[in-house]
């Protein structure tokens, strides 16, 4: 569980930070003035809202990885050899996030042109992601590494899905903003619309980097874990 | 002084306040059934709740009448049994406690109590109570299915959960499981809400120091609840693969009825790892809300402002951020490394301080108040009773040495009886006795109150306190039958009997609750908008019940912290949230000391 509670510990240092800044310090009951708080969030509350989501996503992405580095200690841990195919889903996965940064910088130019471009290059190349990985899943299911036969299989298989639902949930959500779009929908709408995604998107690529550096290469770190773990042992 | 000190500034024109984006019903069923107004939605939370929570009480007499009288009812045998105590725990825990606190209190208070309009994402809010519906029904589903529940206690430890010697194990394990994900993705939808309206929806004036220490607890609670509850989910993903697709995440390889199992090479104990990553936070996701309530119970009912109000937030975060590290307590008897489990019983203890720090600063609120002895009042102080006898329990407990031989006994039992189940229920009671008359505008009644607390509070020591002594004798938890056992006296049987007929004469009383929930629908004594006097500004709605939007046409605009009673020199003795502040002795002393 040391993942997780580095996990925690950093979203205590943030959450610590922000609720000092917020007057945790204060003595409201001596406050006698009357009150200044600005009357609009400096944040809109659909950015916050992300932030949040992300947050808690990354939590269960997290648990995930702990899980896995519980079980790969082991004496019986045999992974399975990587697909190749992952590296190319990979670079897929890069050039759609790099798409969506092009349509977030395209809105806040106006240009709504290059914005329903970005969405539909981002979104299409998200979607031959998911078909890369589910091909992967083939390639692994047809040379013998199935689901059943070994738990690192198992959590290959497992991993590679949650991340592939919240590339999933985040079409959706891409689908919606395109939706804004073609409706004509202001451009402050829109703009909004397009930066969730791509705040989004950017997450999405992060956990996959993380996740993927994980099942290929995780033996590899097999000291950096021992040192990690060394005093529980 | 800090940089939340709010400056001077004299005049705050109210229209400068932002119209919030609201939803607008144009049906009867968009109002009262698909709402997404908050207020309904933490109505249909509660209610739904304690509809699911009466199942669990007449499962706890179904187990009480086998427990005091074995054999009496032949339908119980030891598989019932089982399924009996789990579901039991489940629905207690999961269903009722943290439904209710957050998604009930939650809704209902935090958009009233921060001078805003709605949650920030109405939408989101429904689908997170109907979500929640759909788990109860599945897994009320489970009571029909081919098999019954699943019968593997509340902790669902692999292997024997997915075993064919549990009970369930067809279909109550699945469902079992499904309506937990299903919890989990519908609180997630509702918790990012309280999160977001309590960052970004206070009205003016509202500092985060100013808010009411209900929306802070139900606040910390909910961030912890966000980050605990995917451990759950990772869980029962993972054991639901285990069970229907055959890996093997937590089945070690093991031979069952003579037959050597397909699963092999899976870690029992990195269920623990995750159901307890979940489950200690839980305690306090469930005790934080209780904890604010009954500040604020406290405060309103003995006229006096909290003591140490700062303390009591440091408190609550304090204890919500310490109680992600001491999990692994309850895993003393896993064969985990000593070091190990010095560690968690370092933690463990650690988090009584906080603990006690709130606990002081409750007696020193009531020292020398004016304390009215209400229905709320009564139960907010049965609750301090029973926390801290139940905590006491939890110092023994949370000691690695004293927990082994207690552990799996009744003394564990009543231990997290008293602190987690029967104290936040108290608090439950008291809130819902606070704030019915806000919610219907009419005031519960109050002989029928009385009754129910007294029977209620005795009760519930009556069944638990005798249970300790049951545990120090060595009667095991999850037995079904004692039967002939050498090293326990048969006097326990006769204890025994004494519990259980407690405890149906307990769960009249909550029967007795329940008719009065309904009669003062109707009955009750008309309540007019703040009948306790209250500071928050939930009680300075301009209707009651509060319409849709909660405040007409302006926001309320907060000058002052949520506690002020009893304030020298005031004309009354309380001061709402939303008052200017005119008098100029109060600022003169601000600034004298």
């Amino acid at each position: 569980m040391i993942f997780t509670l580095l996990f925690l510990a950093a979203v205590a240092v943030i959450a610590g930070i922000w609720l000092f800044r917020q007057g945790l310090t204060s003595k409201p009951w001596l406050e006698s003035a009357a009150p200044a708080m600005a009357s609009a969030p400096p944040v809109p509350a659909a950015r916050m809202g992300l932030r949040v989501f992300i947050t808690v996503a990354t939590g269960f992405l997290v648990l995930l990885v702990s899980a896995y580095s519980i079980r790969m200690e082991m004496a019986d841990w045999r992974p399975p050899p990587q697909p190749g195919l992952l590296w190319v889903n990979t670079g897929v996965l890069i050039v759609s996030s790099l798409a969506l940064q092009w349509a977030r910088s395209a809105a806040g130019r106006g240009d709504i042109q290059a914005v329903q471009d970005g969405l539909v290059f981002g979104g299409t190349s998200a979607i031959v992601f998911l078909l890369g990985q589910l091909m992967a899943w083939r390639e692994m299911a047809n040379a013998g590494y199935l689901l059943t036969s070994n738990p690192a299989n198992a959590f290959f298989y497992i991993i590679t899905a949650a991340h592939a639902l919240h590339v999933l949930g985040g079409l959706v959500a891409l689908a919606r903003a395109g939706m804004w779009l073609r409706r004509g929908a202001a451009i402050g709408r829109l703009r909004l619309s397009v930066d969730l995604c791509t705040t989004y998107w950017h997450f999405l690529l992060v956990a996959w980097l993380v996740l993927f550096s994980l099942l290929a290469f995780a033996p590899s770190f097999s000291w950096l874990y021992a040192i990690c773990t060394a005093p529980f042992r | 002084m800090s940089s939340a000190a709010p400056g001077v500034q004299e005049v705050i024109p109210a229209s400068d306040v932002a119209e919030a984006e609201l939803y607008h019903p144009h049906s009867w069923l968009t109002k009262y059934v698909f709402s997404q107004d908050a207020k309904i939605i933490g109505i249909q939370y509660t209610v739904t709740a304690l509809a699911i929570g009466t199942v669990a009480l007449v499962l706890s007499w179904l187990m009480r009448v086998q427990l005091g009288f074995p054999g009496v009812l032949s339908f119980i045998d030891p598989a019932t049994y089982y399924q009996f105590i789990t579901m039991h725990g489940m629905i207690m825990v999961v269903y009722l406690l943290t439904a209710v606190l957050l998604g009930g209190f939650g809704n209902y208070l935090i958009p009233l109590m921060l001078g805003a309009r709605d949650m920030v994402f109405p939408y989101a809010n429904m689908l997170s109570y109907w979500t929640y519906l759909l788990a109860v029904v599945v897994l009320v589903a489970s009571f029909f299915a081919p098999g019954g529940p699943t019968g593997a206690g509340w902790t669902l430890y692999p292997p024997q959960a997915i075993l064919s010697g549990t009970p369930g194990q067809d279909w109550g394990i699945i469902l079992m499981l499904v309506s937990l994900m299903l919890f989990i993705i519908g609180f997630t939808m509702g918790g990012l809400n309280y999160v977001v309206t309590v960052l970004q929806a206070r009205t003016r004036g509202m500092t985060l120091m100013r808010m009411p220490l209900t929306v802070w607890g139900i606040f910390t609670a909910t961030v912890m609840a966000l980050l605990a509850f995917p451990a759950l989910f990772v869980g029962a993903v993972m054991m639901l693969f285990d069970r229907l697709l055959g890996t093997s995440f937590f089945m070690p390889a093991l031979v069952e009825l003579g037959q050597l199992r397909e699963h092999g090479g899976g870690s029992p104990i990195l269920w623990q790892h995750l159901f307890w990553f979940f489950g200690h936070p839980e305690v306090y996701i469930v005790a934080l809300p209780a904890f604010g309530i009954v500040s604020d119970l406290i405060s309103v009912h003995a006229r006096r402002n909290i003591f140490g109000y700062r303390m009591m937030v440091w408190a609550i975060v304090a204890i919500g951020a310490l109680s992600f590290v001491v999990w692994a307590h309850h895993m003393y008897v896993s064969g985990m490394h000593p070091y190990f489990g010095f560690f968690f019983a370092t933690t463990t203890l650690i988090i009584a301080i906080p603990t006690a720090i709130k606990v002081y600063n409750w007696l020193l609120t009531l020292w020398r108040g004016d304390i009215h002895l209400t229905v709320p009042m009564l139960f907010a102080l049965g609750f301090i009773v029973t926390f801290v006898n139940g905590g006491l329990t939890g110092l023994f407990l949370g000691n690695v040495v004293v927990d082994v031989p207690l552990s799996d006994t009744l003394f564990v039992v009543a231990h997290f009886h008293m602190v987690m189940g029967v104290a936040p229920i108290l608090v439950i009671f008291g809130g819902i006795y606070h704030w019915y008359p806000k919610v219907t505008g009419r005031m519960l009644n109050e002989g029928m109150g009385r009754i129910h607390f007294w029977v209620t509070f005795l009760g519930a020591y009556a069944i638990f306190f005798p249970m300790h002594y049951l545990g120090l004798l060595g009667v095991p938890r999850r037995y079904h039958d004692l039967g002939e056992m050498a090293f326990v006296p048969p006097s326990t049987a006769t204890l025994n009997a004494f519990i259980s007929l407690v405890a149906f004469v307990v769960g009249f009383a909550q029967i007795v609750f329940l008719f009065n929930l309904f009669w003062s629908l109707r009955r009750g004594r008309e309540a007019g908008s703040n009948p306790w006097n209250a500071t928050t500004l939930e009680w300075q709605t301009p209707e009651t019940p509060p319409g849709h939007g909660n405040w007409g046409k302006e926001l309320p605009v907060v000058y002052r912290w949520a506690y002020d009673y009893s304030v020298p020199g005031a004309a009354r003795d309380y001061v709402p949230q939303n008052e200017p502040m005119p008098a100029p002795t109060r600022a003169a002393t601000g600034q004298a000391t």
